[in-house]
């Protein structure tokens, strides 16, 4: 496999104006994020809200300019693309590689545009066909994601939660993207309807060869379609390791506490009190010194408060954590002993 | 909120008509249930058509003047006579006056006579003219068939003139003049506002600053020292469009802000952004993705702009500060309605202000209409 | 009409508890001048026990909200309960017909908020912005038990205590929008418990909530149900949640009660083809070499109006038959207390419903 993609030492801060009398503040999204995103994997980015997840995947795409750090990209055709410093004409080729998904299937269609005109604006944009080779690759594309072809003439109001969001990856995929950025995709739908999109977006992965950001705070759904996870809190990376690693021992405390505030369906299951899940994130604004999830921390030391630890691989696996106690801790996963069961 | 959300329909199911509708047909659906707007509009449309046609609907040129016939109270108009058998026949006419001389007053007032029967002729033979300025024509919707017989619907004014020709004149200039001024603000609004909006920063904040500058000056002083500035030697044309100039110098605030704050919450839609990833340009964002979306809310807020400038300009015109006697406007004409002794013996004088009353209303209704329309919320 | 101050003694061990709220046979029909009526909640069945959850689940419009709102008839005007009654008794009390009771009348008010309460998904939306959440609590003290402002305030700070709100004495003076959701949701449910309600109803309590504000909610939630000893009806779309707090599930589908029972049976052994199919939507938690590919169900819900005269299930059913799309199924019951409506299981059984 090869990296597709690198994010190296990425940063984005808010400046906050204080009024006109007031002193600025600082509000700082994501401090020194650092990650491989490898060719034709499902990297998953997970957190709770406000720690940064949506921020970063707007940042890597390039629809928010970031404060420090480089995004670059390493095309088929070989080469590194600084995508952070690239102008916007510049940036344009590469759009057609880098493509997103969005959470809200309302808002993410034009509602003045019928559903033909919204799979074809890339096409037109990048002035890659017309006429009737545009209509075939639009109407192809719309089939492959389940949209049939005597559809195509509706305004988006017509179309339920799941079809619309079944165009917006048809918008996506058109222009034959390399990576596709789903931000909350499935969050939105129903679970019947999640289900579905979440094969599709499986099926057109194998056929397109694609490789997946999917920042999701769903770790069922993320735990069924990635690959390797990205757990974020504060705007820092905590833990970046393979998927059933991370599910069967995390070595964040905070992984931990994602995995155990997380329902499962089933009443044999039932966690029972969860002293343990305490706390909340901490306004931005005022994060706090040393590491930042000690304020939640069960097991937060005395140098917890004091240093903030870096992230490193643990015992020399593809597990990495920022915890300074990473080796030691003994922290629960999620897969428990009880078997799945069958509704066969 | 009636049922929860039962948005979902399937492929296979036919899709109704409505459902395949764009957004100015769901517009235009959800405005017809609204009745008074639906009405207004009507009003609306006749009052423009009034305007457009009106030296073809207007008896008499707006500047004759007769002094046989002055303060010529209203004939009315009749399309039937009765004969000498008491029976009824079609033949539409207007009553002559007779002179009688009020004692107490010492001056001549007329009244209308009922035995004098002047015919009027529809499509009536006239002198020739230009319709809207372009269209040759000589007809006029109505007129008498003797040349001097006076005819005056809705009366005479001080010098004898007519107040229906002028009437519909001064709607012509009233009504125009109210649609330039939006037609401008809503031009500068658009510029400004969209650059405001779209771009923010400072240029933004310096906007904003400005506008709240010039909403917070008392308009009518600023209007009283602008035209007051206004050289007395120019033509009326010239006064026309100054006066149209002065007008939207304050009503593209209003629009400006509308525009910008349309723009401030498109530009976080998640479409817009799409657009943006799509490598579309800033125009292409704008005229193809954003103006689209927010048209409607603006002609729901140009459409309730125009009255304030109608009666802005009617305003200016009664101080006669606006418009100068040669033009015939609403406000030019309230102007003879200014005192009250004349009120008292010529009432009809004060028809111009009813047209006022009525189409500013009719406005209001319309665009109130148009903007719930545009409300997506309002479904 | 007071609260009712006396505290129901804990029912969880005792099974024959009598029901504090049926609801049998309702249904509610929804009018509106362009289109047909629609029948969004058809003859459903559900009862509450003390010191019980019972969770209503479904996808969106299903009437899952409908039903809930039913309760408290907090429904638009153009919603009628056309037939069917919601019978509530408190203890000790004459049983009343809450689906008669006139809109806004005394008895009504008498009910609501005071013995039934509720809480919603947004607590911004039910929390008044411009006073604080400690006047908003004393209020509701002050107006159905005629306490004294400072006896109210006490017993405000207990409970905004005991719904895990830190420094509450100083939390009750703040204004909703400085709380963070969570204390926010918290503040909301101290609201809803102040008159000791014998009945809570939660509309997607915990939807808007990240997953460890969602665990502490619903540890709360368990914790005052053990407390208060009232009857919770819990609205939510998330099996996940249900398998967590519910002791008894109604599976709801196009505004039928498909599939109800106790959670355990329902989880354990689904009858109906609809909640199968749910369950199967969901992603396991299992290691890569035990994954199954998710089976959805084909389809997206018809409109209401389209719904099948039988089934209404029956156009995304694999297993549809014969009777499916023209004779409604009947109530099942499948022994202990489980019950679903589906033609599967009155077949003269040649095969098992799959």
């Amino acid at each position: 496999m090869s990296t597709l993609l690198s994010v190296q030492n990425l940063s984005k801060h808010y400046t906050l104006s204080g009024g006109l009398f007031g002193a600025e503040r600082r509000l700082d999204a994501l401090t020194d994020i650092n990650l491989e995103v490898e060719a034709g994997e499902t990297l998953a980015i997970v957190g709770e809200s406000g720690c940064g997840k949506t921020t970063l995947g707007r940042c890597i795409i390039q629809a928010q300019p970031s404060s420090a750090g480089k995004v670059v990209y390493h095309p088929k055709s070989g080469g590194d693309v600084e995508l952070t410093a690239l102008n916007k004409r510049q940036i344009k080729p590469w759009r057609q590689d880098i493509r997103m998904i969005f959470q809200d299937p309302m808002s993410s269609l034009n509602p003045n545009m019928r559903v033909f005109d919204i799979v074809a604006e890339p096409l037109r944009i990048h002035k890659i066909c017309k006429g009737r080779e545009l209509e075939d690759r639009v109407i192809g594309t719309l089939a492959k994601v389940g949209i049939p072809a005597e559809a195509v003439g509706r305004y988006p109001h017509a179309f339920s939660g799941g079809q619309r969001q079944r165009i917006g990856i048809a918008r996506a995929l058109v222009l034959d993207p390399k990576l596709v950025i789903a931000d909350e995709a499935v969050s939105a739908l129903d679970v019947s309807i999640q289900a579905q999109v979440l094969n599709l977006l499986e099926d057109l992965k194998a056929e397109f060869g694609l490789t997946y950001i999917f920042i999701s705070h769903d770790l069922g759904v993320v735990n069924y379609i990635a690959d390797r996870v990205v757990a974020m809190y504060l705007g820092h990376v905590v833990e970046n390791a393979p998927t059933e690693m991370l599910f069967e021992r995390p070595r964040h405390p905070y992984t931990e506490l994602l995995l155990e505030a997380l329902p499962i369906a089933d009443p044999t299951r039932r966690k029972g009190r969860k002293a343990e899940v305490r706390g909340e994130i901490p306004y931005l604004g005022n994060r706090p010194v040393g590491c930042p999830f000690h304020t939640r921390c069960r097991y937060a030391q005395d140098v917890c408060r004091a240093e903030k630890p870096a992230l490193r691989p643990i015992n020399g696996t593809a597990q990495e954590a920022a915890c300074h106690f990473a080796e030691e801790l003994d922290l629960k996963g999620a897969y428990d002993d009880a078997p799945a069961r069958e509704f066969a | 909120m009636a049922v929860e959300t039962m948005t979902d329909i399937p492929v296979s199911t036919p899709i109704k008509r409505a459902k395949r509708e764009s957004q100015t047909a769901l517009m235009w659906r959800r405005f017809k249930r609204h009745r008074l707007a639906l009405v207004s509009l009507w009003i609306v449309a006749l009052f423009y058509l009034i305007a457009i046609l009106a030296e073809f609907l207007a008896p008499h040129d707006p500047g004759a003047y007769s002094a046989r016939y002055t303060y010529a109270p209203p004939q009315g108009l009749q399309l039937f006579s009765t004969d000498e058998n008491g029976g009824w026949r079609f033949f539409p006419h207007v009553n002559g006056y007779s002179t009688e001389v009020d004692r107490e007053a010492m001056r001549r007032i007329f009244v209308v006579d009922p035995e004098i029967e002047i015919p009027v002729q529809f499509l009536a033979p006239s002198d020739p003219y230009l319709l809207a300025g372009v269209i040759p024509m000589s007809v006029k919707l109505i007129g008498v068939t003797e040349a001097r017989a006076p005819f005056y619907i809705l009366g005479a004014d001080r010098l004898g003139r007519d107040l229906l020709s002028r009437l519909i004149h001064g709607t012509r200039i009233s009504l125009s003049i109210g649609l330039a001024g939006v037609t401008l603000s809503l031009f500068f609004g658009i510029i400004i506002g969209g650059f405001a909006g779209y771009y923010g920063g400072w240029f933004d904040s310096a906007v904003m600053r400005v506008i709240e500058f010039i909403r917070s000056m008392p308009t009518i002083p600023l209007w009283l020292g602008l035209a007051a500035a206004m050289p007395k030697d120019w033509s009326a044309l010239q006064t026309y469009f100054a006066i149209t100039i002065i007008l939207s110098l304050i009503g593209w605030t209003e629009l400006a802000r509308v525009v910008r704050g349309r723009f401030l919450s498109l530009r976080t839609e998640d479409f817009v952004t799409a657009a943006q990833l799509d490598g579309a340009s800033d125009w292409r964002i704008i005229t193809r993705h954003m103006v689209p979306s927010f048209m409607s809310h603006i002609i729901a807020a140009a459409t309730l702009a125009i009255p304030g400038m109608i009666l802005a300009e009617t305003a200016l015109s009664f101080l006669g500060l606006g418009l100068q006697a040669p033009i015939v406007s609403w406000g030019t004409l309230l102007q003879d309605a200014q005192n009250i002794r004349t009120l008292a013996s010529a009432p009809w004088l004060l028809a111009p202000g009813v047209c006022v009353v009525i189409i500013i209303l009719s406005m209001n209704f319309f665009g109130d209409g148009l903007r719930d329309a545009a409300d997506p919320h309002g479904r | 009409m007071g609260c009712v101050m006396r505290l129901i003694p804990m029912g969880g061990k005792n099974m024959t508890q009598k029901p504090i709220l049926s609801i049998a046979d309702m249904s509610i029909v929804f009018s509106s001048p362009d289109e047909a009526d629609i029948e969004a909640v058809r003859q459903v069945d559900l009862t509450l026990t003390p010191g019980k959850t019972l969770a209503l689940v479904g996808e969106s419009g299903c009437g899952k909200s409908v039903t809930a709102r039913a309760v408290l008839r907090l429904l638009d005007k153009n919603a009628l309960i056309q037939r069917g009654s919601i019978t509530f008794e408190p203890k000790g009390e004459k049983p009343v017909d809450i689906a008669k009771l006139k809109q806004d009348s005394l008895p009504l008010r008498a009910i609501r908020g005071n013995q039934i309460s509720m809480i919603f998904q947004e607590p911004m939306s039910s929390l008044s912005p411009v006073h604080t959440i400690g006047d908003q609590i004393d209020e509701m003290m002050t107006i159905h038990e005629g306490l004294k402002p400072k006896q109210a305030r006490e017993r405000t700070v207990a409970l905004l205590d005991q719904v895990g709100i830190p420094g509450a004495r100083e939390r009750a003076d703040a204004y909703p929008f400085q709380l963070s959701g969570g204390l926010r949701q918290r503040a909301m449910i101290a609201m809803a418990l102040a008159c000791k309600p014998q009945v809570l109803i939660a509309d997607e309590p915990t939807t808007a909530l990240d997953v460890t504000t969602q665990a502490q909610i619903l540890d709360l939630l368990r914790q005052l149900q053990a407390d208060f000893g009232m009857a919770m009806l819990f609205i939510t779309h998330d099996l996940g949640v249900v398998a967590e707090i519910a002791d008894e599930v109604a599976v709801m589908y196009l505004g039928d009660v498909v599939e109800q029972g106790s959670v355990f049976d329902v989880f354990a052994a689904p009858k109906h083809p609809y909640t199968q199919a749910l369950m199967s939507s969901i992603p396991k938690m299992a290691r890569k070499a035990d994954r199954v590919r998710l089976s959805p169900i084909k389809g997206t819900v018809p409109a209401p109006k389209d719904r099948p005269e039988g089934c209404a299930f029956t156009s995304r059913c694999p297993h549809a038959f014969e009777p499916c799309p023209t004779i409604r199924p009947a109530r099942t019951d499948l022994g202990n207390g489980h019950h679903a409506r589906c033609h599967l299981l009155t077949r003269v059984p040649v095969e098992e419903p799959a």
